[in-house]
């Protein structure tokens, strides 16, 4: 008999069972993989073999996959529909991973607590498998605020977490693939969700350790419980949608970190990390900058001769790893020409630096395909007026479907090198 | 049933899955250890498990169970009511905007009681509106719903009269 939410009798839902678990992975699971693939395509896109381009370390399992795999400029869309997805999939996923774990709960104080070495091998991976998955959700969610409360990095804890979740995961998926099968054989997959309240029964006790033992009446029907945890998960995927595509949907992000808007100046747009965090000041940008230009020879060039040379025009979007993104026309000199300058031309990497002194993707790396894309710019203008000091005055990096930290802002060097 | 499944509990095969995916978690713990602060990321994964089923969990069911108590449904005992439909209607109709507003605070408290320090210095923007958003949007939750119960309240009304002699 019930005594306490530490006991199994404490939970008493009619409707918790295998046939509820079951469709709540159903539209978990998709979801899940939907992050777990972009979050490692994001990986791909940091191309973190290039020189201070890795923040995780090496991974060494995975680095030949990545090696192997070039991050392509052609689709300027590309990193941030990725992004979007990651982010927009995760908190898509969050209502559904609350009520998956809530109509689970009884099992985590089933008697005999363990049955044989098989149910204890089970168990120890459930426990990887919810500490992984709440880990990766809450460090995500708590990361696209800026909110970093916990003495670690971000970048490798959530990477190598995932790791431990989708291990645990796939392990889960295997032995429960039955259990899911028969709850779907002998209730349908759809058909509770026809019953009203008034024929709302519990599932047979013997199916699993989930149903209540001494059920209480229903309260809420099947149908009414996965119309409020899906209309929720709707809501979210839209809220999170709009800072996503941006545009006049951010008006719909209300909650989002990155729903906020600026202004309608030309400069009025999305920052990721203001002049001031980065310790870069007008004094360092002011008339006596200089762009430090290194290939084969070596150039120096002042704003007014990067304004002299021809200038492109591109409409690119800027993706944050966030989840975010914001779409503006860059004016500047296409780097294919800067690489011309020093004689640079088939050089296998380069390497931007910033003014910034200190702190993570003070200088980030390109691969030939993405500095040699037309539509690659050092960027001195946007929307027809000069970077503000946030955007990157006295120039900035802009390259199609690259990880928006990568468009180095403040630039003070770029190194073509053959390596 | 083979000597290993009655001594093992399972298949070879469950036993061969579960190494290979335990042997993924080391992998992964072994790069965590090399990167550092390996002991803060071990505390926030045992803890977020133990915050959410051992408190939070927990602390949502009983609430609700109070709340059903107050509205005088009695969800607790050997034999509890079947609560009369139209309170539980309007019990549903609360709790269901309580618990979306629940969430989006779980969700985004970091912004709502400005505990991101480090937005504003990323963004350039102070973080100031999120609590009035928060409270807005909570607010047309509770009128949507009151909404929704209200057309709902009504039909199954005049059902009842219409069924009536």
């Amino acid at each position: 008999m019930a005594r306490g939410p530490f006991h199994r009798g404490f939970w008493r839902s009619p409707l918790r069972g295998p046939w509820l678990a079951s469709l709540l992975s159903a539209a978990l699971l998709p979801l899940i993989l939907i992050t777990a693939i972009t979050g490692f395509l994001s990986h791909v896109a940091y191309e973190t073999e290039l020189t201070g381009n890795a923040i995780t370390g090496s991974d060494g399992v995975l680095a030949p996959v990545y090696r192997a795999l070039d991050w392509p400029a052609g689709w300027a869309w590309l990193y941030a529909v990725n992004q979007g997805v990651h982010v927009v999939a995760g908190f898509a996923a969050a209502p559904l991973l609350l009520a998956k774990l809530w109509a689970v709960i009884p099992k985590l104080w089933e008697r005999p607590a363990v049955r044989s070495a098989a149910h204890a091998i089970e168990r120890l991976s459930l426990a990887l498998l919810v500490g992984g998955a709440l880990f990766v959700f809450v460090t995500g969610v708590f990361n696209i605020q800026i909110y970093y409360p916990w003495g670690f990095s971000f970048v490798p804890a959530h990477y190598y977490a995932s790791f431990i979740f989708l291990g645990a995961l796939a392990f889960h998926v295997a032995i429960k693939l039955t259990v899911m099968r028969r709850a779907f054989r002998e209730n349908g997959v759809l058909r509770p969700l026809r019953r009203d309240l008034g024929s709302t029964h519990p599932e047979a006790p013997s199916a699993s350790e989930s149903v209540a033992t001494d059920p209480q009446p229903p309260t809420i029907s099947r149908r009414g419980f996965v119309a409020v945890v899906s209309g929720t998960s709707l809501g979210l995927t839209i809220m999170m949608a709009g800072q996503s595509i941006g545009g006049p949907l951010r008006k719909l992000a209300l909650l989002a970190p990155r729903g906020r808007d600026y202004g309608s100046g030309p400069n009025d747009f999305q920052i990721n990390k203001t002049a001031a965090t980065a310790g870069v000041t007008p004094s360092q940008t002011s008339s006596g900058w200089t762009l430090e230009l290194t290939g084969r020879r070596k150039e120096t060039l002042t704003r007014d001769e990067l304004l002299t040379m021809a200038q492109a025009t591109h409409e690119l979007p800027i993706a944050c790893v966030e989840g975010w993104s914001t779409t503006q026309t860059w004016t500047g000199v296409p780097l294919a020409a800067l690489a011309r300058l020093v004689d640079a031309e088939g050089a296998e990497e380069l390497t931007v630096e910033s003014l910034q002194e200190a702190g993570s993707f003070r200088d980030a790396s390109l691969t030939p395909a993405q500095f040699t894309d037309p539509r690659s710019l050092l960027a001195l203008k946007v929307n027809g007026a000069d970077l503000s000091l946030d955007h990157g005055f006295p120039a900035r990096v802009i390259v199609p479907a690259l990880p928006g930290v990568h468009n180095t802002k403040w630039v003070a060097s770029m190194t073509f090198r053959s390596v | 049933m083979s000597r290993f499944a009655r001594m093992y509990g399972a298949g070879p095969l469950h036993l061969f899955s579960a190494l290979a995916s335990f042997a993924v978690a080391g992998y992964a713990i072994v790069k965590i250890r090399e990167l550092g602060a390996a002991g803060n990321v071990a505390v926030w994964f045992i803890g977020v498990v133990i915050a959410h089923d051992l408190l939070l969990l927990p602390l949502y069911s009983l609430v609700q169970r109070i709340a059903f108590r107050l509205a005088g449904v009695n969800t607790v005992g050997a034999r509890p009511d079947a609560p009369p439909p139209t309170r539980l209607l309007l019990i549903n109709h609360l709790r269901t905007p309580a618990m979306v507003s629940g969430l989006l605070f779980l969700l985004f408290f970091p912004s709502i009681l400005q505990r991101n320090e480090g937005y504003a210095g990323a963004s350039g923007l102070d973080t100031g509106v999120y609590l009035e958003r928060w409270l807005a949007l909570t607010a047309a939750l509770f009128v949507l719903s009151g909404f929704v119960y209200a057309i709902r309240r009504g039909r199954s009304t005049a059902a009842y009269r219409a069924s009536a002699p």
